[in-house]
């Protein structure tokens, strides 16, 4: 029945952490992508030009409504057939980014929304700019509403990194799969993977969640 | 190869692709939401030993990836002499998986039917179970479905990886063809289009017809 061998599992430990860094890269990578893609995102669909903010929409509706595995392999594959090569890890962090982005852009959309309209009368009656006005007095208050939404998608892209391995990104996913074929057992390496993320995203999302309650303090919200 | 050639010639296998995603889908949904109502409710249990466990599987299934359960489902488990299927290791991951995101939404939804609700139906003597199932959860469904919407497209999108244990899902179907044509845009291109239409004209109108429809029921249209 069940044989857990420890000398196996600190033997592949090592070479599971080494993975784990690229994991936590990759997570990074796309996360840093995505707020800012995000924020573009919501913003242009807040301009005047109609056709802009029908197309931004339905883009991200589109994004959000497809699955990530699919638009991984969509952007890795696509690229070669018009001669545009992407390795793995620029095609990964292209779809993780653009995939977070749509959901981030949905965060950002609630927290500016929920800035009173009065706000923007104040900054166009000081003569403010528009982008004067974004920086100055929408942006710092729309941010806050939005902290709890974008830890949320922090733990969520860290997540969903796996998904890269399909186009052989070697992060935690792809080596565990490696060490199993290469020594036909799997349950050492699957459980130390399942067991990696839970130490990870557990005490994360328990830390956005002391984070979130602090920045409501410090802003005098609650 | 044109887009109609590549649509007749490979339109059969898309087709059942499609209709395997769908069967994965409605099958993965129908466990999701028993695991998140039974987990849902042993959350607010009295008892330490039935909430802990609810807390510890909703914490490991949102603690982890879908990718890694379902690895795990497919390749560990037999260890234990559980052997499943691989169309069913599919659906049983994901709907494990759903499920835990589901028990959070019906706690939150239970635990914000009014207070009044709870001691108006003490006051009719009923039964903790009745009580339950008469007067609490018809109001928690209410105000949970909007949230489930979102979950069911979440829940779509995650039979996607099953392809990776070589169910014969649409998304499997896709990555096949582009192996042998290499028409990558057509074949992930269609499967997009696909799953887009699946999430947007059908689990959102049906979720929406469902919002009405339970609202009748309770006379709140």
């Amino acid at each position: 029945m069940l044989d857990w061998r420890w000398d196996f599992t600190w033997e592949i430990l090592p070479r599971l952490l080494a993975a784990t860094g690229n994991t936590l890269i990759a997570a990074g990578l796309g996360y840093a992508i995505a707020v800012v893609l995000g924020l573009m995102l919501a913003l242009a669909q807040r301009t005047p030009f109609r056709p802009l903010t029908i197309a931004v929409r339905e883009t991200v509706e589109f994004i959000r409504s497809t699955p990530l595995v699919l638009q991984i392999f969509f952007v890795f594959y696509v690229g070669p057939q018009f001669g545009i090569r992407l390795s793995p890890w620029t095609a990964g962090m292209i779809a993780i980014g653009l995939h977070y982005a749509a959901y981030l852009s949905e965060v950002y959309r609630g927290g500016l929304e929920s800035v009173p309209k009065g706000q923007w009368e104040a900054a166009r009656s000081l003569n403010l700019s528009t982008a004067r006005t974004y920086f100055r007095v929408i942006l710092p208050q729309a941010l806050p509403p939005s902290l709890a939404g974008m830890g949320n998608y922090l733990v969520g892209i860290f997540k969903d990194t796996p998904m890269l391995s399909v186009i052989g990104v070697a992060e935690l996913m792809h080596t565990a799969n490696a060490i199993g074929s290469e020594t036909y057992r799997f349950l050492e390496p699957f459980t130390l993977v399942g067991l990696i993320f839970l130490l990870i995203s557990l005490p994360t999302a328990a830390l956005i969640r002391v984070f979130e309650a602090w920045t409501r303090r410090k802003l005098g919200l609650s | 190869m044109s887009y109609l050639e590549f649509l007749s010639q490979y339109g059969d296998r898309i087709a059942s692709g499609t209709l395997i995603t769908i069967a994965l889908t409605a099958l993965a949904a129908l466990l999701a939401m028993a695991i998140a109502l039974a987990a849902g409710l042993m959350r607010m249990a009295r008892n330490v030993a039935v909430r802990g466990v609810a807390t510890v599987y909703i914490e490991i299934f949102r603690g982890t990836s879908l990718l890694v359960q379902l690895y795990w489902i497919f390749f560990v488990l037999p260890l234990f002499g559980i052997t499943l299927e691989k169309f069913t290791a599919g659906f049983v991951a994901v709907g494990m998986n759903l499920g835990a995101y589901g028990a959070e939404l019906v706690r939150g939804a239970v635990q914000s039917v009014p207070r009044g609700q709870w001691e108006a139906a003490l006051a009719l003597n009923m039964s903790p179970a009745k009580r339950m199932r008469r007067v609490i959860l018809p109001q928690a469904v209410l105000i949970m479905l909007p949230s489930w919407g979102n979950l069911l497209i979440e829940l779509l999108k995650g039979t996607a990886l099953v392809a990776l244990i070589s169910v014969t899902d649409l998304m499997f179907q896709v990555k096949q063809i582009n192996g042998t044509t290499f028409m990558s845009a057509e074949a992930f291109g269609t499967a997009l289009v696909i799953y887009y239409v699946l999430a947007r004209f059908m689990i959102t109108p049906f979720m929406r017809w469902l919002e009405r429809f339970m609202m009748r029921k309770m006379g709140r249209a």
